[in-house]
């Protein structure tokens, strides 16, 4: 395709990206460089119902003007980002400082939200990922070798996490393990340990999240595995096995090769997705044991009453900078497969 | 329309007399014509007080549009910024009062209480430094549910009234085998377990801040017994304590599971009611006064009402024909067809044992949760960092720095530190 052809072919997309990805990102950016303004207090008696008592208030007006000022708030630049609720240099120094013994300085720095949620979302991803990827490729094999009757409900049932919501499948399971659940009240009876609760401990926590995880995020990759699978050149397995390959031969040999591409395109999509995990958190109410990058945003912006922008904004550039170091191996190997090829 | 008119007329002519409605129309239900927009959470006693007003001033209004939902607190900021305002009216409590207060969005209802105060006693009136900023018709609190018949098998003769007589209590009725874990509290990890720990730290005496600015002072004496004093309670809670909220733990009550509960005075008709349980459970249940630390002490408990407010980016006219309205419903009627789905600040309310928890706790001296600009942060601060300390992973102390540190660091980007 020439360039110009290129350019107006690609020019709607582009649009749309940098008017509703590029430039809210750019918002967000600055508006993290800024904090709230000074609000002003004025001591006041305050009365109801069950009696007085002297409060604070914020003088509205007062506020207001300073707010007319400078509409975006205080700059502050990059102070927020090194903050105790960030990146929390000033904490983590002084933990190094005070401590002894490398165990006690990690509990100090994994005490604060977030790092604590970063080791949390970044075990997360390491775990889930891999394990969807081979889960995946398993069950796809599995279904392709089914018999032709089969196949169809099969695919169907294997479908059903991806199609049921992700809050109401979160929602379930976390029923079902609630002391007085099914798999809760059953895991307590099997250990004859009735104060045992996988909501208690901060391990079981993690497990159940990253089940949870894995189920829901596995007919995604066996969906797209069992499509790779139906491209499989017939001639080339047919010539593999009359040179004698075992089925693991080939299918480490043969089918994996084959399926490479798909295997960059799910590992691409799962890193980006299990990195910004949210929805389990908040179903299993899980965020005291296994806080995440997302939640700690939403919880800025939502639980507070005062909503802090700046910080949310700081968390969120936080984030994208994760994603982007994460998916740097995978995109530099799919930009060297791609200039060799184009050198061809 | 017109059949809509007739079922309201002769809804309110049930309640009130034709004659009497009719006389007093004009005055009590402010300008005609308005546009009268209402924004409130979503429990049977604001739906009372509401539709009552509806039914009142409804015709005479040229709009009467409601919203309840749960996540009022969560929309009001936004819907009221812009002028004219989403809502003509806010129905909220003390804690929300605040956030509204402080983008300046709610208007001082001085003259408008005057013109209406038939319909308004002083006790109502929510007024800061010489504003009334809000008109309370109910209040609420924490207190404690106890299951009498289940006291007495234990050996326990009296209802707990101080934290050792509970965990006491607890104690007993564990030992006696009757259940692991009999006691219920809204442990919840968030808001809930930042509000269990503000009521224990009240009734040791404890202070947010230091008076009359924003520096925080929870990590202190007061502090360290209140969250000693939280760790004995919930080593009698079921073990999933750190995802109970006021539905799960009203669950396990209603469910025969719990004997001893610290929970919402509203939650009180609820459980007592013949519905979700069983004539066992509802029959044995006594709502009685907050424990204290010592006896007659300040109840562990925050005292909160709910109220109306009016926005300040509204017509004049509009804003007196919501007030109208709404005070309107608030009747020693309205109170008699739901007097059990609330403990009224109104006439004509004859407290039930639904309300006893309520009135002892506040006759016992419990403090009301603070209207201070800054206690969301501290609240969320608190809601965030207790949890480590409860699981045993840290010390009291290190619990409450931390939560002092998360504090300030959210309190300097909202400008109330520097």
């Amino acid at each position: 395709m020439k360039n110009r052809t290129f350019f107006w072919f690609i020019l709607p997309t582009l649009s749309a990206m940098v008017l509703f990805i590029a430039l809210p990102i750019v918002s967000v950016f600055i508006q993290s460089l800024h904090i709230e303004h000074e609000q002003v207090l004025v001591v006041s008696e305050s009365c109801g119902p069950f009696g007085c008592s002297e409060t604070t208030a914020v003088d509205a007006a007062a506020t207001e003007a300073l707010r007319e000022a400078q509409p975006l708030g205080r700059f502050n630049g990059l102070k927020t980002y090194t903050n105790r609720s960030h990146l929390a240099f000033a904490e983590v120094a002084e933990a190094w400082r005070t401590t002894d013994g490398f165990l006690a300085f990690l509990n100090r720095m994994f005490n604060l939200p977030f790092y604590k949620a970063l080791l949390f979302t970044m075990a997360y991803t390491a775990i889930v990922t891999p394990c969807v990827l081979v889960l995946g490729l398993a069950v796809a094999t599995g279904v392709n070798n089914l018999p032709k009757l089969l196949k169809g409900p099969t695919i169907f049932f294997s479908l059903l996490p991806m199609i049921v919501t992700p809050l109401v499948g979160a929602l379930i399971l976390f029923w079902m393990v609630d002391g007085d659940g099914i798999i809760g009240n059953s895991l307590q009876s099997l250990f004859d340990d009735p104060s045992l609760s996988l909501k208690a401990s901060p391990a079981l926590t993690w497990m159940m999240l990253m089940v949870y995880g894995v189920w829901h995020s596995l007919p995604f990759s066996f969906i797209v595995f069992y499509a790779g699978l139906q491209t499989q050149p017939k001639d080339t397995m047919e010539a593999a096995m009359i040179d004698g390959a075992t089925t693991w031969q080939r299918m480490r040999y043969v089918t994996i090769p084959h399926l490479m591409p798909l295997v960059t395109f799910v590992t691409l999509i799962q890193l980006m997705d299990n990195f910004r995990v949210f929805e389990p958190v908040v179903s299993f109410q899980a965020q005291a044991h296994a806080p995440t990058l997302s939640w700690i945003i939403y919880n800025d912006l939502r639980e507070s009453g005062n909503p802090l922008y700046g910080s949310a904004g700081a968390t969120s550039m936080m984030t994208i900078i994760g994603v982007a170091i994460l998916l740097m191996p995978v995109l530099i190997r799919t930009w060297r497969d791609y200039t060799r090829k184009a050198a061809h | 329309m017109f059949l809509k008119k007739i079922a309201i007329t002769g809804a309110v002519a049930g309640l009130m007399g034709s004659a009497a409605f009719a006389e007093g129309h004009g005055a009590m239900c402010g300008p005609e014509g308005q546009s009268i927009r209402i924004l409130a959470s979503d429990f049977p006693a604001i739906h009372a007080v509401v539709d009552q007003g509806e039914a009142n001033c409804g015709t005479a209004a040229s709009e009467f549009a409601r919203n309840h939902t749960t996540e009022a607190r969560q929309i009001m900021n936004a819907a009221l910024t812009p002028n004219p305002a989403e809502y003509t009216s806010v129905i909220l409590a003390n804690s929300t009062l605040t956030q509204l207060m402080n983008d300046d969005l709610v208007r001082p209802l001085n003259d408008l209480v005057e013109k209406y105060s038939d319909n308004v006693k002083p006790n109502q009136l929510i007024t800061i430094g010489g504003d009334v900023m809000a008109v309370a018709f109910m209040a609420n609190a924490q207190h404690l549910f106890v299951r009498q018949d289940i006291l007495e098998q234990a050996g326990v003769t009296k209802v707990p009234e101080t934290y050792d007589e509970l965990l006491a209590a607890a104690e007993a009725i564990r030992a006696a085998g009757i259940m692991e874990h009999p006691l219920v509290m809204n442990m919840q990890v968030g808001w809930n377990i930042g509000e269990s720990f503000n009521l224990v730290f009240l009734a040791h005496g404890g202070e947010f801040f230091k008076p009359g600015t924003a520096e925080p002072t929870v990590n202190s004496e007061a502090g360290v017994a209140a969250l000693e004093t939280l760790k004995k309670l919930v080593e009698y809670a079921h073990p999933d304590y750190l995802t109970q909220a006021s539905n799960e733990t009203q669950g396990l009550w209603e469910a025969g599971q719990a004997a001893l509960g610290i929970m919402w005075g509203s939650r009180g008709a609820a459980i007592l009611d013949d519905e979700g349980s069983t004539p066992e459970v509802t029959g044995n249940t006594v709502l009685a006064k907050a424990p204290s630390v010592e006896p007659g002490g300040i109840p562990g408990a925050t005292l909160w009402w709910d109220g109306i407010t009016i926005s300040r980016n509204v017509s004049d006219e509009e804003a007196e024909a919501t007030f109208a309205a709404l005070v309107s419903g608030m009747t020693p009627e309205m109170v008699a067809a739901n007097n059990d789905d609330a403990v009224w600040l109104l006439d004509g309310f004859t407290p039930g044992p639904a309300a006893a928890g309520v009135a002892a706790t506040a006759q016992g001296g419990a403090k009301p949760y603070p209207m201070i600009p800054q206690i969301g942060i501290m609240h969320n601060a608190l809601g965030n960092e207790l949890v480590d300390f409860l699981k045993g992973a840290e010390s009291a102390e290190q619990a409450l720095a931390d939560v002092e540190a998360a504090y300030t660091t959210a309190a300097k980007e909202a400008g109330f530190l520097q």
